[in-house]
């Protein structure tokens, strides 16, 4: 359903994706794993169309979308939960919700799927009138990934979304990770530090390195490959 | 822990305050005490002045200081006044008893106001609401779009040179003017608006700075079309069908016209702040990354802000120009878009009813203190200053509104 070809990108100078390739079927959880610099959220903002590539083609349902404006790649569906929990601070938790929904206009479909994100994650329920800056870090990414939920999207770009969380949210954030695929059939590509738990979580996976794609295989099968146990999996 | 600083009495406050004091006496040294008198070569020394300051100095370093120390202090407290003021305030306007007969009461005075006043008091009140119409659009796109505009008065002279250069070379009149000079002021932004909205925050501010100065240089010196510095002068006073109003009467009529153009501002401005773009605005200004993964087209968003300001200055400047009767670009240089940008910083920045206080206070306290013409910027910065320092939010502080449509959930 989606698919990179050859895609680079560049930050001035610095070729930050090189000749990258890559391919998400349709109602997949794809991972997207490497170090600290790999370029996996400039894989994702090159998608999202914030940093076009310059050169290579993004196709998305048969279409090329390579240099389509971020608000046109919004609505087509492609929804991404940028890394660093970007939620509106000064809004509350059901304004910054009202948002994810800014380019639909089903009132009745909205109001479904905001009891929906409600019953993925009670802890915004209960807070659904307090200012966004002032939930904690975990609960702000439970909005940022909510509000995502909220523009109903085909394809959710997930940026570490379990960045900074005590292990146990981590472990109930890739849980709603696979419920929401599975309940929804979202397609879910999702880039990731912590590769055990989001290998475990996906399908398919990508390991990046500098730019670059040098393994991709089925999820089970890098968790036992060699190379990403010593280098991602911490193990021997 | 006693609270110390309280007490109006303390040692580390008179400290520095003396402190304050001597760097004043230092720096005011040359031109306050030193007096050449070049005739006879002799140095005059006029110590009384640095006895001045020094005292001076002293007790307005000492009531700054305590202050901003009872600020601090107040800092957690609520403000018991505050609230029962504001309680009240919502307890009379939701009464229908109350609110209407006020409300009344103010059309009428608004309504009866130049039959009451002299023709002097009309023709002030008229530039301040050409002000407030200013500061409301300034406030579209500073406040509503988080853009920092420092070249706003170029919008204005072109509302203003549309209707001046239109009747010198077509004796087009006052009412096609009007929405001529909003429609262009638009266009003009548009225009701008493309290449500038691409920068943000300090050099955003340059740029438009840079704008508005290249705007009025062109009048300036673009003499065979547009008059040069003298400018255009004997612009007709709005007409009315034809019938001749007289002096009195067209002031009248410019006056209502104001009137009529800061109510439609203040309804055009609600719809906005309550529109999709005022939603997406908001969205953008705090944070702009997540506003984009949204869907929202910044650059759009960004766009029709600035060009819907600038709109409005297009309007006032039609408004300028036929009251005056004259056009000059010295009308429109940076210290007028200086004066717009604190009516709405001063007043509370997307506070609509902040923006009307500012622009009255500040056109009204400006004009019948005209004796202190030497001491008004003076006077008027030190304000700044305080405003800044005690109640950064404006006189009237934005209240977040909420626009949620969604009820509880049943
Ligand atoms: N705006 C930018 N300008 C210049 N260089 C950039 C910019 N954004 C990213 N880079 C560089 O591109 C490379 C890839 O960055 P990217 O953010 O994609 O890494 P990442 O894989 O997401 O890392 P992390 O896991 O730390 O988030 C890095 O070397 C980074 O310094
Ligand atoms: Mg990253």
């Amino acid at each position: 359903m989606l698919k990179f070809e050859n895609v680079s990108t560049y930050y001035g100078n610095i070729q930050a994706l090189k000749n990258l390739t890559l391919e998400i079927q349709k109602g997949e959880i794809v991972t997207l794993i490497g170090a600290n610099g790999a370029g996996k959220s400039t894989t994702l903002m090159t998608l999202s169309g914030v940093v076009p590539p310059r050169s290579g083609r993004i196709i998305y349902k048969d279409e090329d979308i390579t240099h389509c404006d971020t608000d046109l790649i919004v609505q087509k569906g492609i929804i991404q939960v940028p890394e660093g929990r970007h939620i509106f601070p000064y809004l509350s938790v059901q304004e910054n919700l009202d948002l994810g929904a800014y380019l639909r206009n089903d009132k009745q479909e909205i109001k479904n799927d905001l009891e929906y994100v409600f019953s993925l994650f009670p802890r915004l329920a209960e807070r659904r009138h307090q200012q966004g800056g002032t939930l904690s870090g975990g609960e702000q990414q439970m909005l940022a990934i909510s509000r995502g939920l909220m523009a109903r999207p085909e394809v959710l770009l997930l940026d570490e979304p379990s960045l900074g969380l005590a292990p146990i949210l981590v472990q109930q954030i890739f849980d709603t990770i696979r419920q929401i695929n599975k309940e929804n059939g979202t397609t879910i590509f999702l880039v990731e530090q912590n590769a055990n738990q989001a290998l475990k979580t996906a399908h398919k996976g990508y390991v990046m390195e500098t730019g670059k794609i040098i393994l991709a295989d089925t999820a089970e099968n890098l968790l036992t490959n060699d190379e990403v146990i010593s280098a991602y999996l911490g193990g021997a | 822990m006693k609270p110390l600083n309280k007490d109006l009495f303390n040692m580390k406050r008179l400290k520095v305050s003396l402190a304050m004091a001597f760097w004043l006496s230092v720096v005011t040294f040359p031109i306050m005490v030193i007096k050449i008198n070049t005739i006879n070569d002799t140095v005059i020394w006029r110590w009384g002045n640095l006895a001045l300051i020094v005292i001076l100095g002293l007790f307005g370093s000492y009531i700054w200081n305590y202050a901003l120390d009872r600020m601090k202090e107040r800092k957690g407290e609520s403000n018991r006044l505050k609230e029962t003021l504001s309680g009240l305030y919502q307890r009379l306007r939701s009464n229908p008893k109350v609110k209407k007969p006020v409300l009344a009461a103010v059309v009428l005075v608004i309504a009866a106001f130049p039959f009451i006043t002299s023709m002097y008091s009309t023709s002030i009140l008229t530039t301040a609401l050409i002000y407030v119409v200013l500061g409301l659009g300034l406030n579209i796109i500073i406040g509503l779009g988080g853009l920092l505009h420092l070249g706003y008065a170029a919008f204005f002279a072109v509302g203003a040179y549309t209707y001046a250069l239109l009747y010198q070379y077509f004796q087009i009149d006052f009412w096609i003017a009007l929405p001529l000079g909003g429609l262009f002021a638009f266009l003009f932004g548009l225009l701008v608006g493309i290449p500038v909205l691409r920068l943000r925050g300090d050099y955003l501010a340059i740029v438009t700075l840079a704008f508005g100065e290249i705007l009025r240089i062109i009048l300036n010196n673009w003499g065979p079309v547009t008059g040069g510095p003298d400018g255009i002068s004997r612009i007709p006073r709005p007409s009315f069908f034809g019938i001749d109003l007289k002096l009195q009467g067209s002031i009248n009529l410019t006056y209502y016209i104001m009137v009529l153009m800061v109510v439609i501002t203040i309804i055009v401005v609600r719809r906005l702040e309550d529109s999709r773009i005022g939603r997406a605005l908001e969205a953008m200004k705090e944070d702009e990354v997540a506003a984009e993964a949204m869907g929202i087209d910044i650059m759009k968003s960004k766009l029709t802000a600035f060009a819907l300001g600038s709109m409005w200055a297009g309007f006032a400047g039609v408004v300028m120009a036929a009251k005056t009767t004259k056009v000059t670009p010295d009308s429109f240089g940076l210290m007028e878009s200086v004066i717009v940008l604190c009516i709405v910083v001063l007043g509370g920045m997307g506070s609509i009813p902040g923006i009307l206080l500012g622009a009255f206070i500040f056109k009204i306290v400006m004009e019948y203190f005209r004796v202190f013409a030497m001491y008004r910027m003076l006077i008027f910065g030190a304000v700044l200053v305080i405003m800044m320092v005690f109640k950064p939010d404006g006189l009237i502080p934005k209240i977040r509104r909420k626009y949620t449509v969604e009820k509880e959930g049943a």
